[in-house]
Order: structure tokens, then sequence, then C-alpha cells
């Protein structure tokens, strides 16, 4: 049955992903090109970008794009629960056992090293994401400016992603 | 309601967190300090089990946030709604997949999208370096692991390798 199908085949690249995005594009390429024949290479880098810019987690996004042109919208519904199912009981898992040892010394102590290493991590992502997207001076900008407004503002989140939006449009109508 | 709370404010983030994962990291800040239901060292811990166990980074950290807030059934709520805009947008763009890649308007406004969000991520950031560099130890370890991950081909090393690294430097040193 097709859905039980996706179902599985995404529940796999879900147990088998780490971090999610740009790290699942090796394992997508084996499980739903390689070994499925569900998508094109080129068609999966497609989804793969249309993953990129619409709101949401890019792994799903994906998963979701493939699971609707296999099987339409229950298709879609079947590969991203199957992408997001491994993560739920994972999670809840590792969360209900962390509750218990939490505010041991031991845990305490080791968790100011594994806090300090995430710092690495995310500084280290940041980095890259910058990369990514600043190509001119006015990016430069907008990355600095919503940086400054979400540290030292309560201006909303939300608010900032439809600004930028808005200076974008206004900026690069017709030149994109 | 707990639940239509974690919906509502879950469902949110799915719509605004443009650049996946860890575009939903401002938001969880802003959530820390907006609800009250957890703290951002509670988030730290967060991050540090999403980043070490199997799944996409969003889908874990929503788990977790949920499951904090309201048990099981917390976490799977807030990790439906997470997805569910996701879900309807990208089969309406699926639909019109031509009309979308090639319209200029959405091109220009993820132009300047993109970086406002790495700002907005870079926010958050530096609130988790304050909460993760307490100490001298902490400073050496972070900044020690960052230089290392940037300038070495240890970049390439599995997170999971590096939190257990961290761990077992927390309990040795007592950072």
């Amino acid at each position: 049955m097709l859905y039980l199908r996706l179902f599985l085949a995404f529940a796999k690249i879900g147990v088998m992903t780490f971090g999610g995005g740009l790290t699942m594009l090796p394992l997508l390429k084996r499980e739903i090109v390689d070994n499925r024949g569900w998508a094109t290479e080129d068609e999966l880098l497609d989804y793969y970008a249309v993953g990129q810019c619409t709101p949401g987690i890019i792994a799903v996004n994906t998963s979701t794009f493939i699971g609707y042109k296999e099987g339409g919208v229950l298709g879609a519904v079947a590969a991203t629960a199957g992408m997001v199912t491994p993560s739920v009981i994972i999670i809840t898992i590792i969360a209900a056992f962390l509750a218990n040892i939490m505010g041991d010394g031991y845990v305490e102590r080791a968790l100011r090293g594994v806090r300090a290493i995430v710092c690495a991590l995310m500084g280290c992502t940041v980095f890259t994401l910058a990369k990514k997207s600043v190509k001119d001076a006015l990016c430069m900008l907008l990355l600095a400016a919503a940086a400054a407004t979400a540290f030292f503002t309560p201006f909303p989140t939300v608010g900032v992603v439809v600004i930028a939006a808005l200076i974008g449009i206004l900026a690069r109508r017709g030149r994109a | 309601m707990i639940y239509l709370r974690l919906f509502y404010e879950f469902f949110k983030i799915g719509l605004f967190a443009i650049g996946g994962g860890p575009a939903t990291l401002p938001f969880l800040m802003e959530l820390a300090k907006t609800s009250g239901w957890y703290d951002t060292k509670t988030l730290t811990a967060m991050i540090a089990v999403s980043e070490g166990t199997p799944g996409p980074l969003g889908i874990n950290m929503a788990t977790y946030v949920g499951f904090h807030v309201g048990g099981v059934w917390g976490g799977i709520t807030a990790t439906v709604a997470l997805v569910l805009p996701g879900l309807v947008i990208i089969i309406l763009v699926a639909k019109f997949l031509a009309l979308f890649g090639k319209n200029s308007m959405v091109t220009a406004a993820f132009y300047a999208i993109r970086p406002a969000v790495t700002g907005l991520i870079l926010s958050a950031v530096i609130g988790i370096w304050q909460i993760g560099v307490v100490s001298a130890g902490t400073l050496a370890l972070a900044a020690g692991a960052l230089a290392l991950m940037f300038f070495t081909p240890l970049r390439k090393l599995h997170p999971l390798i590096w939190l257990v690294f961290g761990a077992l430097a927390g309990l040795v040193f007592n950072l």
C-alpha cells in the first residue's frame, strides 16, 4: 500500500537524519532517487529548494512535497507523519528520562560542558547561514538590524520577518 | 486550555519560521519570555538533546517544548501544529510550482528575509552564549570548540560526538 510505504520510507529517513536540512540531502537521494525512484535528482533539488523558501522545517517540507507528488494530499500527510514520528517518540522518551535526573550534581556538571558545546554548534550554524544569505551591503544591514531589534527590543519576531519581506520587495522588485 | 495555547504558539512558529530548524530558535526564545513555560537555560538543554538525537532539529525542539509544557499529548500537539502550515502551503505550492518559482516578488522577498532571519538567529545565539558561558572554563570550551569546528576538518564530526565530549569535559574539569 502506497501510503504505508511512504510513511515507512520517511520514518527511516527521520531516524537516520541528525540536525535536518542540508544533512539529509544525501540520505534523501539514496532512499528516494536511487532505491525507490520516486523522483529524479533534479526534481529532488527543486523540491528541496521549495522546502527551503516556504515556512516551516526544511526536511519536513521536502518530504511533504515528495509525498504529494507520489500520493496526492493523503500521500503528503503520510510522508510528513513518517518524517516526524521517530522524533516524537525518541524525544518524548529522552525528555521523560532527563526530567527525572535533572538536579543531580554530576548531571549538572556534565550539562555545563554540553551547554558550552551547544554555544559552539549554534555559533557555527550562524556563520554558515550568514555566508549563504548575505549577498551585498543591504543584506548585511538587514542582518545587523534584525539582530539588534531582536536583542535590544521586545519587537515581535514575526514583525521582523514581515518587514524584511516588504523591504526585499520594495528594493528588488523586477530586478530579481 | 494548555493544548490550545501550545497549538496556537507552534502553528504561528510553523507559519513564520522561514529557513528551517534554526529559524525556530528566535521564536522559542521569545516564547520562553512571553509564556514562562521554560527558561532559556532549559532551552539550551533542549537544543543539546535535539542536536544529539535523530530527526530534524526543529521537530525535536517542538516535541521537547511541548512535552515539557503538557506531557506526551503536549509534545504531539506542538509537533502537529508546527508542521501543519508547511503541509498546507507545500500542497498548494506543488500545484502551482511553475508560478511560485518564477515569481519575482517572491524571489525579492526571500532575498531580504534570509539575512534578516540570520540576524534573528544571531540574536538568539548570543542569548544562548550568555546562558552557556558562565565561567573561564566554559568560555574556553565554547570558544575552543567553535574555532576547531571553523578552522579544522573536525567540523565534519557528528554533533553527538561533540556533545559527549562536552559532557565528559564538564564531568572531569568541573568547568
